[in-house]
């Protein structure tokens, strides 16, 4: 039993430990494709470290939401990433990782971020603000419908049963399951701030989404808030993983030679999805804001495409 | 095994679907072409299986034709035409994006309620290509409904045509004569259009089909 906590609490930590070294890798292949050097990629443990040693400045109308909502934030944050398997099923909290609760965690760690936005009131948190949201609305459903498609094909909506099932031969190729998973890379590209639908290197008035929201926050706060980034980052990287790649998940019953494979293959999996999204990004360019809602619009067409398409993939 | 067979089929069939919505979402004449010729390979793809599966050679020759007509020489062709033409920058679309996705849902959702309602008896393979190619072919006139520029049209015509050529290839029935003579008919309804749509540019000096409103007689 007590080998059972220890496996979920590896994996809380492994999290914890790997999401800003994901962050550096991506930040790292970025820069070395525009032909810049770049920071090393442990540059963003130190950044964190940085951050938390500096004083935080506080606006003078600041309430307790503005102080709460990065530690919420980040908690919240932590336990979806910490629930979604990265190397092993089968944990001792498996049974609470369901597709749904997962979505209502993410939206909302959203909501109070979105209300800190505007906490102070300035215009630039203001309209970060309703800019994520407007990003949400459209966000949401299009997982939701992602996740109905999963669960229609599955029989679940839990991850481990879901990854069960992908790894047993019956899944076959379907449609279905392809246009899914477009729509959850398009899902997490809007979700975690990535590069069509917001630069998260910029800060540039007219462009910015995610940035502007959290531009009161500084000193423990900020680092809070950019862990938790980095955290739903790797959350999206594993979920996406777990769900459409679950070769080399460890199950249940494994021995530790089990959890080493899944380790190896965890980590081959990170390194790849980091290579893809910084090609992704070098290749793209940001979208204008008001495209962000087509671009949004293609991945809920493509989520209910695939809930539609179930009706005539049911195997005869 | 038949499962295997008969996901591929299915997904190829669904992946052409998928590119019919991408056609929808494209606002520029190259990057429509582009879409366009890829429409016409994975019919060529699909169309292969089908001949794969149902062991029907002759349903290799319509895949070289899609593969050689729609994948190759018409979007080459479109390509010169719109760089004559001078219009390579412009596209409007009648009503924006989103409506128009919307609208393509509808008419997938309505393909296939009408066709496992009303091919319930055949075979479910059969069936299905059935349902995606009336999908494709509502698709190709929600296109054609929805630009309004020549070129545009002409495109959603095209693909119009491969949603048919879905079709018999999985109703099993087609032969190959009417299967060639459809290929060239096609063919010389695309030089026709060619020669009209610099007809149209001469006379009006645009190829935006708006314009030929005014021409009608009704309005002035």
């Amino acid at each position: 039993m007590i080998a059972h906590f220890l496996v979920q609490g590896a994996q809380m930590a492994l999290v914890l430990l790997l999401a800003p070294l994901l962050t550096g890798i991506v930040r790292k292949v970025k820069a070395r494709l525009l032909r810049r050097r770049g920071a090393s990629v442990f540059q963003p443990y130190r950044d964190l470290l940085k951050l938390l040693r500096k004083d935080v400045a506080l606006a003078e109308n600041a309430s307790w939401l503005f102080r709460a909502t990065p530690y919420l934030v980040f908690a919240v944050t932590w336990v979806a990433a910490a629930l979604v398997p990265t190397f092993a099923t089968g944990l001792v909290f498996s049974w609470a990782v369901d597709l749904i609760a997962l979505a209502a965690l993410l939206g909302s760690a959203r909501f109070f971020l979105a209300l800190a936005g505007m906490d102070v009131g300035t215009s630039f948190g203001g309209m970060g603000s309703s800019r994520e949201v407007t990003i949400a609305t459209l966000a949401e459903p299009a997982m939701l419908l992602i996740i109905f498609t999963l669960a229609f094909i599955a029989g679940s909506t839990q991850l481990s049963a879901i990854a069960a099932f992908m790894l047993s031969p019956e899944v076959g190729l379907r449609v279905s399951l392809g246009l899914a998973l477009v729509a959850l890379i398009m899902v997490a590209i809007a979700e975690n701030a990535r590069m069509p639908v917001d630069n998260p290197a910029t800060h540039l008035e007219l462009t910015m989404v995610h940035e502007a929201m959290v531009l009161e926050y500084s000193g423990r706060h900020l680092a809070m808030i950019e862990f938790a980034a980095s955290l739903k980052l790797l959350l999206y990287v594993s979920l996406i993983a777990c769900v459409f790649v679950p070769w080399g998940l460890a199950s249940g019953g494994g021995g530790p030679a089990a959890y080493v494979i899944g380790a190896v293959t965890y980590a081959g999996k990170l390194t790849a999805a980091a290579v893809f999204l910084a090609v992704f990004e070098t290749a793209v360019a940001k979208m204008r804001v008001f495209r962000v809602t087509e671009f949004l619009g293609a991945a809920l067409m493509l989520g209910l495409l695939a809930t539609l398409l179930l009706f005539v993939s049911r195997p005869p | 095994m038949t499962g295997l067979v008969f996901d591929i089929a299915h997904l190829l069939a669904g992946c052409l679907v998928l590119v019919s919505f991408l056609m929808l979402y494209q606002d520029r004449l190259y990057a429509l072409l582009n879409i366009f010729a890829l429409h016409a390979l994975v019919l060529a793809l699909s169309v292969a299986w089908q001949a794969l599966i149902q062991d029907a050679p002759h349903l290799y020759v319509t895949a070289t034709i899609a593969l050689l007509f729609k994948a190759i020489i018409i979007p080459v062709a479109l390509h010169r035409i719109i760089q004559r033409l001078g219009i390579h920058r412009q596209i409007e679309t009648v009503v924006g994006i989103g409506p128009t996705m919307l609208a393509g849902m509808g008419l997938v959702a309505l393909a296939m309620v009408v066709m496992l309602r009303v091919a319930t008896d055949v075979n479910v393979l059969a069936r299905e290509d059935l349902a995606f190619a009336l999908a494709v072919v509502l698709l190709g006139l929600l296109l054609m409904v929805t630009r309004r520029n020549a070129v545009g049209q002409v495109v959603g015509f095209m693909s119009l045509e491969n949603g048919l050529v879905l079709a018999a290839t999985g109703a099993k029935g087609m032969p190959l004569v009417v299967e060639i003579s459809v290929a060239f008919s096609i063919l010389i309804a695309f030089i026709v259009i060619g020669i009209f749509l610099f007809r149209i540019r001469e006379r009006f000096d645009t190829v935006d089909v708006h314009v030929l409103d005014s021409y009608r007689g009704e309005q002035g």
